[in-house]
């Protein structure tokens, strides 16, 4: 194995055209990348009176990821432990979104991405208890009395249908919670999933009706409101509140949840590498190449009588492939991601926090992509056994889904959807740095960052196809004179 | 170490491509491997190298299959098609890699390159390799694994008279050195005075195994010349005796079926008198051709004038 690994390796490196393909992935990926990057700011603007575009940001929040934080809040202080009631008599708005809230909540500070708990009513998710952006449980939708009850640093949500009898819906631990905390009313109107990006003054709002507020514990007494986390060319002027009596209605616009794009103008790390579809077609030539050549010079009989052990052949063959090919790959990746990176940044937008970790895994990923693509191409290049006719099916199976269903929305999203479960271009989950999450409505498309299957599992089905198609290939190649 | 194909049958379609093609080549000669186009000599060697799956039969070199072989260039190196080379690369990086896939160190190559002498154009590209300089890179990746068998296919194809005239010093040089020598050609001419033993393939199986002197006398064409007066009588001795004569001119005869010491003893036993006997012997080409004549798989017809048309 080793001699076949050394003959292939000696075989690849002494043609100067593959050489040049070679250069030409991570070359391609580079330009390309950069020439889509160059451009594109983070839909932040510029707004009437406005000229500038604003660099886009999100708040971070406790679990270190980006959070939407606007809300019109009626708060006081609260000190110590306590418990905050109140019965939502009603939601309403011109528009009313299904995850539209109003409710109570306890919340860490005034400051955009602190801790909180809540209890709130929904335009038609009914009554939730919520914590830190991603925490979400569902309560009866019929009880419309809400309570959060403070000790230490937990607090447990309640709720009740006659403001009597309690049901626990859950309760948080907020680490290190300070003794004095904010508590009051809130009411929040996320703007619809079908809208694209944000367009200032057009926010829904939503107003919830409040009745029976009481605060036990030590609290001022007097209440304020205060829009939170407002962003000034964002926010219409609807946001405010009113007391009548016992009866408050509160009117917000925004969200308390994770954010999620579109709706968060936050961008996907695999923007910086949107050109890696011309390297990875450098790539499948090569790897069709390295294969189909020796077909049609007839070397193939040469490299067989060298090496009598086809299925050893072939698995040289492809590891020579895929190792040449990812050590370009990841080093057009390890150029064009920081580059886009600094690039899309200067140009306002926010990838979110990403750790180390994930952004090695695109990176790295990206690159393995590529080499399990050219593996591909090698094996459907053994089995068609013409450059051409491999090199197009290895480009309509790999890369066109990738370009239909991620680079412009061109498809339904069903569609795209299953282009990216099914074909090998699922391999590109891999650069998938956004969650879905099912308490934010919003278009989760692949042209959005959200690819329908979690990063691993993608990357798998590529690799299930580059195995399967090697399989094939080695069984003909083995049953077939040569 | 030889080559040994025994019943070696295999169907392309409607072409019975091999059909019970045996035969042996042993060390210490060189073999031809002689037949028309389509006789099934190119199938028969890729059969050896495992290139090509029998219907049935075996084919073996030094007793084993051809996968069998660990680093099969030095147990049997061979040439099949000269122009199979990635036309970008170097000839010497070719050499490199076939060394590289028999564990051989690059020294090897460098051996090889001066073994065929093509030392000055080995850093050129293959694809400006004329045929000839691709048989001598060819001979030359078959030397690699200085091997004790080796196996060309139409080695003389596109060489100059100075590159036949090598190759067959090479061959004899090699069945010199007590190497097996398989040479295939469709041209038995290209294997006169250096092939010691022949295979005669003809329609998928070998019509003839055996060597060049006994082809030579087994063939019909040899006859005798007599230059005498006494034409009448020797024309009714010889033939009392049961051989064909003729009279070809003037005192002159032409005499099949007897031996120039069968004729000269006859005549001198019975008076008769001659100013000449001479023997011809049939060429290898023509004994060839006599013997494959009924295997030519696309056969000229004779040339008739059209109708109308005067010499």
């Amino acid at each position: 194995m080793i001699a076949a690994l050394r003959a292939e390796w000696t075989k690849f490196r002494t043609v100067r055209s593959w050489l040049f393909c070679l250069l030409l992935i991570p070359l391609l990926t580079v330009l390309l990348s950069y020439f889509t990057t160059a451009n594109s700011d983070c839909g932040n603007g510029p707004y009437p009176g406005q000229p500038v575009t604003l660099a886009c940001s999100q708040p971070i929040g406790p679990g270190g990821e980006a959070v939407e934080d606007q809300f019109y809040f009626v708060h006081q202080t609260l000190t110590g432990n306590g418990t905050l009631t109140a019965r939502l008599t009603g939601l309403s708005s011109a528009a009313l979104q299904p995850w539209a809230k109003a409710g109570i909540i306890v919340k860490q500070s005034m400051t955009p991405g602190s801790a909180y708990a809540a209890m709130l009513g929904t335009g038609a998710r009914g009554v939730r208890f919520q914590y830190n952006y991603t925490g979400d449980t569902a309560g009866p939708s019929s009880a419309h009395w809400l309570r959060l009850v403070r000790s230490g640093d937990t607090i447990t949500g309640y709720d009740s249908a006659d403001g009597a009898h309690w049901v626990r819906i859950g309760s948080v631990v907020l680490p290190g919670l300070p003794g004095t905390v904010q508590a009051g009313l809130f009411a929040a109107s996320p703007q619809p999933s079908s809208t694209g990006a944000v367009q200032a003054g057009h926010m829904p709002t939503v107003t919830g009706t409040f009745t029976d507020v009481t605060v036990t514990g030590g609290h001022a007494g007097s209440w304020a409101g205060t829009g939170v986390g407002a962003v000034g060319p964002l926010r219409s002027a609807g946001d405010s509140y009113q007391q009548a009596g016992g009866t408050f209605a509160v009117t917000g616009q925004g969200d308390i949840a994770p954010a999620v794009a579109p709706q968060a103008a936050i961008t996907p790390i695999g923007q910086t590498l949107t050109g890696a579809f011309a390297g990875l077609i450098a790539a499948i030539v090569l790897g069709t190449l390295f294969m189909t050549s020796e077909y049609r010079r007839g070397l193939i009989q040469l490299t067989l009588a060298a090496n009598p052990s086809r299925h050893r052949v072939l698995a040289a063959k492809a590891l020579v492939t895929g190792a040449v090919t990812f050590v370009a790959a990841l080093a057009g990746v390890a150029i064009a991601l920081p580059l886009g990176k600094h690039i899309l940044h200067k140009n306002g937008n926010f990838f979110g926090p990403i750790s180390m970790a994930t952004e090695l895994r695109v990176a790295i990923g990206t690159a393995a992509v590529f080499a399990l693509a050219a593996v591909l191409a090698l094996a459907i290049g053994t089995i068609a056994r013409n450059s051409a006719t491999a090199v197009m099916t290895v480009i309509v199976v790999v890369v066109l889904p990738y370009l239909l269903a991620v680079a412009s929305p061109v498809l339904p999203t069903t569609a795209a959807d299953w282009l990216l479960r099914l074909t090998p271009s699922a391999g590109f989950s891999i650069q998938q740095t956004f969650q879905q999450y099912p308490q934010v409505a919003s278009a989760y498309t692949p042209w959005n960052g959200y690819f329908p299957l979690a990063p691993w599992a993608g990357f798998t089905i590529l690799c299930a196809w580059a195995l399967g198609a090697l399989a094939l290939a080695a069984f003909l190649l083995n049953r077939r004179d040569a | 170490m030889n080559i040994e194909v025994s019943e070696l049958r295999k169907r392309f379609g409607q072409t019975q491509a091999l059909d019970g093609m045996t035969f042996t080549v042993q060390p210490g000669q060189v073999t031809g491997f002689v037949g028309p186009n389509g006789a099934g000599k190119s199938t028969t060697m890729r059969v050896i190298l495992g290139l090509d799956r029998p219907d049935t039969g075996t084919a073996t070199v030094g007793g084993k299959a051809y996968h069998q072989l660990k680093n099969p260039f030095t147990r049997i190196g061979s040439m099949l098609d000269a122009a199979a080379l990635q036309p970008g690369r170097s000839a010497r990086n070719h050499l490199l890699w076939l060394a590289h896939s028999q564990g051989l160190p690059a020294r090897r190559v460098d051996e090889v390159t001066d073994l065929v002498g093509l030392r000055q154009a080995i850093k050129k590209k293959a694809g400006g390799y004329s045929l000839g300089m691709r048989q001598r890179l060819g001979i030359a990746a078959a030397m690699l694994g200085d091997p004790p068998v080796i196996m060309l296919d139409e080695p003389f194809n596109g060489l100059d008279p100075e590159g036949i005239i090598w190759i067959r010093g090479f061959l004899r040089m090699l069945a010199g050195q007590d190497r097996a020598v398989l040479v295939s050609s469709h041209l038995m001419s290209e294997l006169e005075d250096c092939a010691d033993h022949l295979v005669v393939a003809g329609r998928g199986c070998a019509i003839a195994d055996t060597s060049v002197a006994e082809l030579i006398a087994a063939a019909s064409g040899g006859w005798i010349t007599l230059r005498t007066s006494a034409r009448a009588e020797a024309m009714e001795l010889l033939a009392r005796a049961g051989a064909e004569v003729a009279s070809t001119g003037p005192g002159v005869l032409t005499i099949k079926g007897l031996s120039a010491e069968q004729t000269v003893a006859l005549l001198t036993r019975n008076g008769i008198g001659f100013s000449e006997v001479s023997a011809h012997r049939a060429s290898l080409e023509a004994a060839y051709m006599e013997l494959t004549r009924q295997f030519v798989e696309y056969q000229g017809a004779e040339y008739r004038a059209p109708a109308g048309e005067t010499a």
